[in-house]
């Protein structure tokens, strides 16, 4: 029985918001990022089935506690069901999906198509990646496409927007509006030339970042500094990934065999020192949002707890980040709690309704 | 962004799932299969300052001869060029003949040897002593086309956004490409646009 939220269309929670002045999108994402307030996101872990429930029950967690999630496109090149079947999904029901767009499984004759797809279902957001190899994954004889890279599907979709043309020049008739973002690791080297890429992604397109899981504060306050310094922060903005450890042998299973991701030392003993494992991980998580929430140009995080969904909305409790605000959350519509209601009354109330009755209640 | 795995990736249950036999091939990417080792490339890459002066001569060499191409026919030049320069270009840089050389802005680090042929940048994944995440034991073509750009005059070219590879130029020569492009800017300085 509430008034409809705040960044929800009125006329249904699936509809596009409105338009407005210096918003590229019609998303919630780009509002909350823009109202500058600090925004969570995180990622659904995408199922291995054909059942759209699936993709709701994992949805339903974050329910409240983010502002975007991250639709997967076969992350780590393992097969699941794709970023634009999870967004399909997710936008009827009125979530804010991002969809991720790795380049790895398309060409560009894919990829434009998708994106006009995706912007036609009510994705406001897309993330531009590079994606894993196929080596990683489940299918390593796969063939690897890599048709373009990060940088030039960032170009590629804002020419798409802004110019309503194909990489090819031909015309759109309805350009997609679409709030872009590139991944950035400040983790992995060269470590000088990280932020200079980051300003080259800028340059591409890119309008909000979400970085490689930051275990470590002083290294990404670093990478934080030398953007900036080069004036990278006034121009995007910057969410920071971070994820519980569920355990030490974990953290140094994913420091050896998942490239990319850097653990210090020091939280892996961090880790083997406490009682409780996988509850240090969630601490150790909060302790670091609140150290990089302090770092200036940071915009949000970015909430990556894989096999661990369950922790996101404690995680964004206890770390305090959203200051009592609350992020859209799907509720029962007015008219269908009615509904529900009137149900409720005939099927379980033990009463004989007759016609006379009925007129009294309707005056 | 990559998720954490499983203790036992996929990959390797894939792998052991594979039919045993006695034929075991060198278990690496197709593309090491054609390419063992990195010397000769790390050595333009330390040496890219000379290289990259070397080239610009040799340019202004090939724009002068221009009347001799055009004279001939590019297309005629165009199987002869191509096989000097893919023969050179291949020892030189492990060139892959895209056709469209973009070795003056990566530090003469030629970026279709990364195995994701990425032409704009390191990807997240380079492990931490500077290796790729596919070829554990290959520097990153990223890394090393970094160093060798800090060592070049105009090594702030790595900062433009390159346009994604055009697959149509597949084994054609970039030096005669370039060359024409050259003459036709040459010719219609009026027009700066035009210029490669």
């Amino acid at each position: 029985m509430t008034a409809h939220q705040r960044d929800e269309n009125p006329a249904g929670i699936h509809l596009p918001l409105d338009p407005l002045p210096g918003h590229s999108s019609r998303g919630r994402l780009e509002r909350v990022l823009r109202r500058g307030e600090f925004a969570v996101t995180t990622e659904l872990n995408p199922p291995d089935s054909a059942d759209p429930e699936d993709v709701y029950n994992r949805a339903k967690i974050f329910d409240g506690w983010v502002d975007a999630i991250n639709a997967v496109d076969a992350s780590g090149a393992n097969c699941h069901m794709s970023s634009v079947g999870i967004c399909a999904l997710l936008t009827r029901m009125g979530y804010a999906p991002i969809m991720q767009i790795a380049c790895r499984d398309k060409n560009r004759i894919a990829i434009q198509g998708d994106v006009l797809g995706g912007a036609a279902m009510g994705v406001a957001n897309m993330l531009c990646l590079t994606g894993d190899g196929v080596q990683a994954g489940d299918q390593p004889g796969a063939k690897p496409v890599f048709d373009l890279d990060s940088m030039s599907l960032l170009e590629t979709i804002r020419i798409m927007r802004d110019n309503g043309k194909f990489l090819s020049g031909r015309k759109l008739t309805t350009p997609p509006q679409v709030f872009l973002g590139a991944a950035v690791n400040p983790f992995a080297p060269p470590y000088d030339f990280r932020p200079i890429h980051l300003g080259k992604k800028i340059a591409a397109g890119a309008q909000f970042i979400q970085t490689q899981y930051c275990f470590d504060v002083p290294m990404f306050r670093t990478f934080m500094q030398k953007a900036r310094d080069l004036g990278h922060t006034e121009r995007v903005f910057i969410l920071c990934g971070v994820g519980p450890l569920a355990s030490a042998k974990t953290a140094k299973w994913i420091r050896s065999n998942v490239p990319g991701i850097h653990i210090p030392d020091a939280i892996i003993k961090r880790l083997e020192g406490a009682q409780d494992q996988k509850k240090e991980g969630k601490q150790l998580c909060i302790d670091i949002i609140n150290e990089v929430k302090e770092i200036p140009g940071v915009s949000g995080i970015h909430v990556m707890a894989y096999r661990q969904e369950e922790y996101v909305a404690e995680i964004v409790d206890e770390s305090g980040v959203l200051k009592g605000r609350q992020p859209w959350k799907r509720e029962i519509r007015r008219d269908d709690q009615m509904v529900a209601d009137r149900l409720d009354h005939i099927l379980h109330d033990e009463i004989t309704e007759t016609q006379v009755d009925m007129v009294k209640t309707a005056h | 962004m990559s998720d954490k795995q499983p203790a036992v990736t996929q990959a390797t249950l894939v792998k052991k799932a594979a039919p045993k036999s006695d034929y075991k091939p060198a278990d690496v990417s197709p593309q090491r299969r054609v390419q063992r080792t990195f010397a000769v490339r790390l050595w333009s890459v330390r040496h890219s300052r000379l290289l990259e002066w070397f080239y610009g001569r040799f340019a202004d060499v090939f724009l002068l001869l221009h009347p001799l191409w055009k004279g001939i026919g590019y297309g005629r030049v165009e199987a002869p060029v191509k096989f000097i320069e893919k023969r050179v270009k291949g020892f030189m840089f492990d060139c892959r003949m895209c056709g469209q050389c973009v070795l003056s802005s990566t530090g003469m680090s030629c970026p279709m040897n990364c195995p994701k042929q990425l032409r704009n940048g390191p990807c997240g994944g380079v492990r931490a002593n500077g290796n790729c995440e596919v070829e554990p034991d290959m520097p990153c073509v990223w890394v090393k086309a970094w160093e060798g750009s800090r060592n070049m005059v105009h090594g702030d070219n790595i900062l433009t956004v390159q346009k994604p590879v055009d697959q149509s130029l597949r084994e054609t020569s970039a030096w005669l490409r370039v060359t024409a492009q050259a003459a036709a800017a040459r010719e219609t300085p009026q027009n700066p646009g035009a210029s490669a």
